[in-house]
């Protein structure tokens, strides 16, 4: 779950983490008071998106006045902004940010992640702020410092030490303090990622965060209700097979898919594009793939008109094959698709589920192998 | 000797009051598994299928000398159940339950440091030696007595690639499902290095997908300490960076953890690689014979 800048910078204040002065503006109506509760001249106006890249798009501008505020924010404001991390689309700008603006003397970059090798909290810091770290980490490594550290708000002296013989010795407490408080929040508020691109020094001399990213771990969202994030900003299918308790991910192809399990639905995508095709989506029905959550996958995957055949690739474990096999005749049935519909069942019961579809009646194509299934699947996606 | 579980495995069901938790309970039993305790707090004097229910694992160990636990208990409270287990020394903790926060396991991991307790996922299917012993909730049917070691990260992929060493006429000594959290108990590298000790294995399928590195590690280890054959399958080749593909540790980050980098690097390392999921039986079949 990825967070708006705005909602990182509160979650920043409610950690007391120094921010600069901020209002958000979720209308238009509203941006002239939220420049005025801002409370200064130098305002700088953000476009919020979950994506970065921002500036480079022509989401964000400087202005002095509320007249010049309101004006900009009524080009971003129902626009969508594209960036060079979003798709051709771009995402939706339902929300401005109006901040205080910084006078910068440097940018540094700071980040807080799980370290999966060593189950171990990472903090990356890097001199080179604003940039993308990907770059900064291909091109110059050296200047990627990285700490791994217990799970735990109290962070090593040692790493703020360091940090400061890059950045100078008087940023050496407040750092301390920063990192803190910022492991402090990363763990109470289930954190995945939070990056700080840029960290500026302030021409008084103050570290403070001028951008804040941060994404929540989804296992997590039982016990952080109290967050709320924009599902605007998601594809609208994601959202709804969210709603309805299915792992669904769009995708750019014309082949539908609907497969039982992470793995195996992975594995049914990379032997589709083995095939020559393109999967139009990730669908994860299940490990027990019911009746229930057969028919609502095809309602998910026949809503994409881009969908021109549907490959069912279901491994019948517990859950029997003809029990699988009646819950595709029924949804089929209810849902009447006008694409092929081509069916892959293997494991338990699975001659009786293979007979069962091949005499409902029903435009079901039942495959015996996997490579069968595929290539029908592809086939049938292309004409 | 097989690895980790075998026919003389006393096994105690933690959450075995639950729905999932006597559903796959009674299929162990069936299956022929010692199931010899459930822990639910709250309910000790009570039985399940004539198993005798405790409040602690520690009880129901003194009580019955179980020495591995499966834990089906929801996400909220899972993380507390296996370090309740890993307390109470038991040689193994198979964690079948899905969705636990990482923060929560950064924690258990933090808590097993240094202690003699194995844990299998959680977010995973379990642990099978074929005939002997069913821990957790994969079709016993599907699986055969035989040679071949499987670990995998996967649930339904791992049965496909099950059903195919089968159908192809072998049959499996162990198999480990090590689950597709980011943070797990026993990795590639663990169960690859207890099938190399296992005079009972022959070779092994390591089945793998995208995201972290343990596939990179378990390569490294294969070319050094391994003198067994492995064929390895890594799924997620077409998936889109960024994106956690169903399970929370399947996402290529930072142009990380991608198939294709994995698949390259395993093939330097001497691994069989195989790229179709429909392969995986027969390049078995083809390094055994």
């Amino acid at each position: 779950m990825k967070l708006h800048e705005y909602q990182a910078k509160q979650l920043f204040r409610d950690y007391e983490i120094s921010v600069p002065l901020g209002q958000v503006a979720l209308s238009i109506d509203d941006v002239a008071r939220a420049y005025t509760d801002v409370g200064v001249s130098d305002v700088v106006v953000k476009a919020q998106v979950h994506a970065g890249g921002r500036g480079k798009a022509g989401g964000i501008q400087k202005v002095t006045s509320a007249d010049e505020a309101t004006a900009f924010a009524q080009k971003l404001l129902g626009s969508r902004l594209v960036t060079h991390q979003t798709t051709a689309e771009g995402q939706p700008i339902n929300a401005v940010y109006l901040e205080a603006a910084s006078d910068i003397e440097c940018e540094y970059y700071l980040a807080l992640l799980l370290d999966r090798k060593f189950s171990k909290l990472c903090i990356m810091f890097s001199t080179e702020g604003g940039m993308d770290i990907e770059e900064v980490a291909e091109k110059t490594p050296d200047a990627l410092l990285k700490f791994y550290i217990p799970f735990s708000p109290t962070v090593p002296a040692y790493v703020s030490r360091r940090i400061a013989t890059l950045i100078g010795k008087t940023h050496e407490k407040p750092l301390r303090e920063l990192l803190s408080k910022l492991a402090k929040l990363y763990i109470e508020r289930d954190v995945s990622l939070l990056e700080i691109n840029p960290l500026v020094q302030t021409t008084e001399g103050d570290l403070i965060p001028l951008d804040g990213k941060i994404e929540l771990d989804d296992n997590a969202a039982y016990r952080q209700k109290d967050i709320e994030v924009d599902s605007s900003q998601d594809n609208p299918h994601e959202v709804e097979a969210a709603e309805i308790g299915i792992s669904y991910i769009h995708l750019d192809g014309s082949i539908g898919c609907m497969v039982n399990g992470a793995g195996l639905a992975m594995a049914t995508m990379d032997l589709i594009k083995l095939h020559g095709g393109d999967p139009a989506n990730f669908l994860d029905v299940g490990g027990g793939a019911s009746a229930e959550q057969i028919k609502q996958s095809f309602w998910l995957i026949l809503k994409d008109k881009r969908v021109k055949s549907v490959l069912v690739n279901i491994f019948g474990g517990i859950m029997r094959c003809d029990i699988i096999a009646q819950g595709i005749i029924e949804a089929t049935q209810s849902l009447k698709p006008d694409v092929p519909i081509i069916v892959r069942l293997a494991g338990t019961n699975v001659e009786k589920g293979k007979e069962m579809l091949d005499n409902s009646g029903l435009q079901l194509i039942s495959a015996s192998t996997l490579d069968e299934a595929a290539q029908l699947a592809v086939e049938k996606g292309a004409s | 000797m097989s690895v980790l579980v075998d026919k003389h495995t006393k096994v105690l069901t933690q959450g075995i009051t639950g729905k999932t938790g006597q559903f796959h309970t009674k299929a162990c039993l069936e299956y022929g598994t010692q199931v010899v305790a459930g822990v639910t707090p709250g309910k000790e004097g009570e039985s399940f299928e004539g198993i005798p229910i405790f409040n602690t694992v520690a009880a129901a160990k003194a009580e019955t000398g179980a020495t591995v636990s499966v834990i089906y208990v929801p996400a909220p409270f899972a993380a507390d159940a296996i370090m309740e287990a890993v307390d109470a020394e038991l040689d193994l903790v198979v964690c079948i339950t899905e969705g636990i926060p990482v923060c929560d396991m950064a924690k258990v991991s933090e808590f097993m440091q240094g202690r003699e307790t194995c844990l299998i996922g959680p977010n995973c299917p379990g642990i099978i030696t074929p005939d002997a012993c069913k821990i957790g909730i994969m079709p016993g049917n599907i699986h055969k007595h035989g040679r071949i070691g499987v670990v995998s990260r996967s649930g339904t992929l791992t049965y496909e690639a099950v059903d195919q060493i089968t159908r192809s006429g072998l049959g499996q000594s162990t198999c480990i499902g090590i689950g597709g959290d980011p943070i797990i108990g026993t990795t590639h590298l663990d169960a690859l290095a207890l099938f190399q000790a296992d005079s009972e294995t022959d070779a092994v399928v390591m089945i793998g997908e995208i995201g972290g590195e343990s596939e990179e590690e378990a390569a490294d280890f294969i070319q050094t300490y391994m003198d067994k054959p492995v064929v390895a399958f890594i799924a997620g080749a077409t998936a889109p960076p960024g994106r956690r593909m169903g399970h929370a540790g399947a996402i290529i980050s930072g142009g990380h953890g991608t198939a294709k980098g994995k698949m390259d690097y395993l093939s330097s390392c001497g691994v069989r690689v195989v790229s179709s999921l429909t392969h995986i039986g027969e390049a078995v079949k083809e390094i055994v014979s």
